[in-house]
């Protein structure tokens, strides 16, 4: 089966900084591809390549297996490629329903379609419906989005690129800035996501976050792949020496070991 | 599990938060406070006829306080729109009565001049990206002195007046400056409108496409914009549409009067954005309501009148200004802390 998305050598610098060099990747229907890596890795420069807001300097990025050059993110949207950001697009004071709905309102049904009526109830069921069929729980779609804690904003947002006929869901650090439990829930809907068929890029520093969820691990060190493993190939200790630079972590922890013991 | 005992324990002060976050509320108890204060001064104000009296000011208050609310949610003011309204009725009177033209023709024309204030002033806030506050204490100021240029040179007054003998002025004003009669008290038209006015506004926010973008653009305009919303063109439109709700005030009180001030409409700019305030728009825009903006307007024709009954002196009316804008925006303070706090 040819994956929905597909680097091939993908690079890109920026002026005399290589941001990414030689990457190559692959996120299947129904997987979770996680993109592990430090600061400045270059994780943020790759999925802006898979969201159409660069253009690789090198190599290949072809998606249904065919090779592609987006023009703009709108482009990689039209090919069902949708990206949920950090600061995701949400207006705090609007309801769950009218964030759900922005920008692509049902119209309504009956005369007032003419004068650019929105069908209210609808958007509500479906916003209702669409947010429990991820499993997320929102008593009241009524409420402003602005209520809503870290984790379950995000969540809304991945239900609305799943509703809005997103193949290919692209997170940029979605737990980084959540707390244990949140973090939890983010993952759950990742899981979701993948159950239903997306293809899903998972962006994280965290090897505890993508463990869980992810099928393979992309590696990213100072732009370049340290390879893409999958699930079986690598354990979750192996990974989080890898990400860290195995030898530095045991140098960290010997180190915090000595002044944590009082002598 | 853990996580949902979490959630339920907000689920409950939601409910009671979401009852007193209704942008409407402070308007409605301020509106009972005051009716039940003047009503206990003057048994003239709870009468038909002082009903009849007050909800005069407040019809035509409430037409823009209306409009601005809508400008507001969407994040911008407008400090033209009282200027405009006489400018509007300058236009009027004066084609009509100079020019000889019929009052409905003088009326099409003051329309286009107010859309075209308001198209500019649009488009000098999302071209210039200043904020609107400037952009139209510039038209409002340049406006203010057209106005008396104009009436000066063409009269060598300062007011234009006449437009009771002008052709189809009784058609005109039985529509928009005329009176019903309701068991035996005379209630304007005026009040019609501003209720046709405010239940439009009311639709158009909450169940069309567009009102959704008037609260996405006025809450987070680089959001709007992400998801596809054109949010210059509903700045704009806003503009346009407080403009046009100028325009009608302007022609109303031009045709009760029959003449107009070349000052009028002066310093009406920050009343109506009190009324608006008032009825629970915020300052940074995101949020507000017509109905609380007309009842903000209602608030107003009762203070208004209610100080003339009570018989005092009419300056009391500026101090009791600036004391609601204060409570209100307080209010409205605390409202939109509680709907935009992030739980994490
Ligand atoms: N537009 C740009 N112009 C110049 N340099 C850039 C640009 N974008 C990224 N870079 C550089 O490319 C490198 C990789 O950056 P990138 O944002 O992809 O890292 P990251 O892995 O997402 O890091 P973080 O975990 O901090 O988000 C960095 O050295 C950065 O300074
Ligand atoms: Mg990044």
């Amino acid at each position: 089966m040819t994956p929905l998305l597909e680097t091939r050598d993908v690079g890109k610098t920026f002026g005399s900084v290589v941001a990414l060099r030689g990457v190559s990747m692959t996120v299947e229907r129904g997987g979770v591809t996680c993109v592990l890596g430090d600061n400045g890795a270059g994780k943020s420069t790759l999925i802006k390549i898979l969201s159409g807001v660069h253009a690789p300097d090198s190599g290949t990025y072809l998606v249904d297996g065919e090779p592609v050059r987006f023009g703009s993110p709108r482009e990689a949207l039209d090919r069902g490629i949708a990206t949920v950001y950090q600061d995701l697009a949400m207006i705090p004071l609007m309801s769950v329903w009218r964030n759900f709905f922005l920008g692509s309102e049902p119209p309504a049904r009956g005369p007032s379609r003419a004068l650019g009526g929105f069908d209210v109830a609808t958007a509500k069921r479906v916003a209702r419906e669409e947010l429990r069929r991820m499993g997320i729980d929102i008593r009241d779609v009524d409420q402003p989005v602005g209520t809503l804690s870290g984790g379950e904003r995000q969540s809304v947002a991945i239900a609305r690129a799943v509703h809005f006929g997103a193949r290919v869901l692209i997170l940029d650090e979605p737990t980084s800035a959540l707390g244990v439990k949140q973090a939890g829930v983010v993952l759950r809907y990742i899981a979701q996501a993948r159950d239903r068929g997306l293809g899903v890029v998972f962006i994280t520093h965290n090897p505890h976050h993508a463990y869980p969820v992810g099928d393979r691990f992309l590696l990213l060190n100072r732009g370049a792949g340290l390879g893409e493993y999958g699930k079986a190939d690598i354990g979750r200790d192996e990974l989080t020496s890898l990400m860290a630079g195995g030898a530095e972590l045991d140098e960290l922890a010997h180190e915090l070991r000595r002044t944590d013991t009082p002598s | 599990m853990t996580a949902v005992t979490g959630d339920e324990r907000v689920a409950d002060p939601g409910r009671l938060r979401r009852l007193l976050i209704r942008p409407e509320l402070g308007s409605v108890v301020g509106a009972i406070v005051v009716f039940a204060f003047f009503s206990g001064q003057s048994a003239v104000f709870r009468s038909v006829d002082g009903v009849a009296n007050w909800l005069d000011p407040a019809s035509t208050l409430g037409v823009m306080a209306v409009a601005i609310a809508l400008l507001m949610i969407g994040g911008e003011f407008d400090l033209s729109a009282g200027v405009l309204t006489g400018t509007c009725g300058l236009v009027l009177v004066t084609l009509a009565t100079r020019a000889g033209w019929n009052v409905w023709a003088a009326m099409l024309a003051g329309l286009a001049v107010a859309l075209l204030v308001g198209f500019v002033n649009g488009l000098l806030v999302v071209r210039t990206k200043l904020p609107s506050f400037i952009v139209t204490l510039g038209t409002f100021l340049m406006l203010q002195g057209l106005n008396l240029g104009v009436t000066k040179a063409l009269t060598g007054t300062v007011q234009v007046s006449g437009l009771r003998h002008a052709a189809g002025y009784d058609g005109a004003r039985a529509v928009l400056a005329g009176s019903v009669t309701l068991g035996g008290t005379g209630f304007r038209v005026a009040i019609l409108w501003w209720v046709a006015v405010t239940a439009l506004a009311t639709w158009v926010l909450t169940r069309t496409r567009a009102g959704n973008w008037v609260f996405a653009v006025g809450g987070n305009e680089q959001a709007a914009r992400a998801v596809g919303v054109p949010a210059a063109r509903v700045k704009i439109a806003l503009f346009m549409t407080t403009a046009g709700a100028a325009w009608l005030v302007g022609s109303i009180l031009a045709l009760r009067f029959t003449s107009v001030q070349a000052n009028a409409g002066i310093g009406q700019e920050f009343i109506f954005i009190i009324a608006a305030v008032i009825g629970g728009c915020l300052l940074t825009g995101g949020y507000g309501s017509p109905v609380g903006a007309a009842i903000g307007a209602v608030i107003f024709g009762m203070a208004d009148k209610g100080i003339v009954f009570a018989g005092w002196d009419a300056d009391w009316f500026k101090f009791f200004l600036g004391a609601m804008l204060l409570l209100a925006t307080l209010a409205n303070r605390l409202v939109r802390r509680y709907a935009e706090e992030v739980r994490r």
